[in-house]
């Protein structure tokens, strides 16, 4: 209990440092660019692969519940759309971010510690805080919407694949079910969401990466522990925002 | 100058230096030695800053570094420069863009002008054709020199090598140490290496301090260390079989 005070304390003292002022404006802009290139665009490929068939699952599995004829169909394309925007979306992607993105920022932060790499930028005078974490944070708050954004496009694009060409319903019926009570606010709220989710993936996986202490073996565990947090942490601030948002 | 004055650090209620004084003298190569475990590393991390003591003070040229502020601590940084046992080079930058980082990051030089130092920095250190290398095309030998070319990018008035020699061969170890003595005195830096490595001793050690246990066991010269009758320097310096073969044979 003591200790799980003592990490949360010394994460909240991270964050404080990691938001303080840059030494180089331009220096971490071009990080910030560079590091939405390297967790943001190296990330779109997962992003899609996993989007189109859970777009496909949920279609096949709507339509498989709704054999009742008096069950319009087009419910099928409005079912895949609400719980794509509402929950896959938003939280199944963050979840598969926080296993690539979370684990590769604590990785090569907790390299950067055991190879003294953060001393250095220490003793040359650079906040290595905010040096290394805060493009991170930023890169990752800014882009992860994004992909968010194409993982429903493309989970859509497999319920109508899935639906149509498995002959669940017709292509009307399921482009009648996308836009069927269309709420806004729910793209809006799923947005938010992932805001949030962005922040804690990168954060919590910077301060497991940046406090790594040992070798080689010390920074697979950091690795993990980053995942692990970062996870449970999602979970979490989605029942908690969901309570605050819809409920 | 540096001057350390009764330094004590301790982690988790074990004493790893207990009241360490010395002075490390400007345009000489000052050497901290001692066995593994003996506190080398934590008085070197205590005088750099990453280690804040628990009792005793540090003075560059009279500024004790620990009771500045953190802008005033930020500028001596800058006099700073330091050479780890890894070499500590950013993975994802070119070894130009390693050596032009301080550059990037303190100055407001030209990218002209940037270029310009980091391939004289790296002329200097034999590597002229490095720049558009990264560190993991690099032998260990020099990955050292690239990180020596990156510690005096900013012309630093105080260099720190930790541990110069690990890992290297006795040939790439005696040109990375001639070329830590030549800086030192082409730059009249004051330069302090932090080894176990005796032939390093005997090829650069101006001012040498023995650590053992903590505490500062002996200081002297080069010249001196074989004649000392401090027990503990000399079972340091005679576990070699080769030092010890020299000293029956009369040669030390």
């Amino acid at each position: 209990m003591l200790l799980t005070l003592q990490n949360i304390g010394r994460y909240f003292s991270m964050l404080f440092q990691v938001f303080s002022r840059p030494e180089k404006g331009n220096v971490y802009l071009k990080k910030v660019v560079y590091e939405m290139y390297h967790m943001g665009l190296n990330s779109l490929g997962i992003v899609t692969v996993i989007s189109i068939f859970m777009g496909a699952v949920v279609a096949i599995q709507t339509g498989l519940q709704f054999e009742n004829p008096f069950i319009p169909k087009y419910l099928i394309g409005y079912a895949t759309r609400e719980s794509l925007i509402l929950e896959f979306s938003p939280t199944m992607i963050a979840l598969i971010l926080a296993g690539k993105v979370g684990s590769s920022i604590a990785s090569e932060i907790g390299t950067m510690r055991v190879t003294e790499q953060i001393d250095a930028l220490e003793i040359m005078g650079i906040n290595s805080k905010a040096f290394i974490i805060q493009p991170k944070i930023i890169a990752a708050v800014l882009f992860f919407p994004f992909l968010v954004i194409i993982s429903m496009f493309v989970g859509m694009l497999g319920g109508y694949l899935a639906g149509v060409l498995g002959g669940l319903l017709s292509h009307n019926e399921f482009m009648y079910g996308l836009n069927y009570w269309f709420e806004p606010f729910h793209i809006l709220y799923a947005l938010v969401k992932t805001i949030f989710f962005a922040f804690v993936i990168s954060s919590i996986s910077a301060y497991f990466g940046y406090f790594t202490e040992g070798g080689a073996l010390d920074v697979g565990k950091s690795s993990t522990k980053a995942v692990v947090y970062s996870s449970i942490v999602i979970l979490i601030i989605n029942f908690t925002l969901t309570q605050l948002m819809l409920a | 100058m540096i001057e350390v004055k009764n330094i004590n650090k301790s982690f988790d209620n074990k004493l790893v230096l207990n009241g360490v004084s010395f002075a490390f003298e400007a345009g000489k190569t000052n050497l901290i030695i001692g066995a593994s475990g003996s506190g080398k590393t934590t008085l070197i991390k205590c005088m750099v800053g990453l280690y804040k003591p628990d009792k005793g003070t540090v003075n560059f040229d009279c500024r004790d570094f620990h009771e500045l502020r953190a802008k005033e601590k930020r500028l001596l940084r800058q006099e700073i420069g330091m050479l780890f046992q890894g070499g500590a080079l950013f993975d994802y930058m070119t070894v130009g863009e390693n050596i032009m980082f301080p550059l990037t990051m303190f100055s407001h030089a030209s990218e002209e002008e940037k270029t310009k130092r980091a391939n004289f920095c790296l002329d200097r250190v034999s590597l002229p054709n490095a720049f558009n290398l990264y560190p993991s095309e690099l032998s260990g030998g020099m990955m050292k020199r690239v990180a020596i070319a990156r510690a005096i990018a900013m012309n630093p008035k105080y260099l720190f090598c930790d541990e110069p020699n690990s890992g290297l061969d006795p040939k790439t170890a005696v040109i990375i140490d001639n070329l830590i003595k030549e800086i030192t005195q082409e730059y009249n830096i004051t330069t302090v290496v932090n080894t176990h490595d005796m032939n390093s001793v005997m090829e650069i050690g101006d001012n040498i301090a023995f650590i053992h246990q903590g505490k500062l066991s002996w200081s002297g010269s080069k010249d001196c260390i074989m004649n000392s009758d401090n027990k503990e320097l000399n079972d340091f310096v005679f576990a070699s079989d080769l030092f010890r073969k020299l000293r029956s044979q009369g040669s030390i």
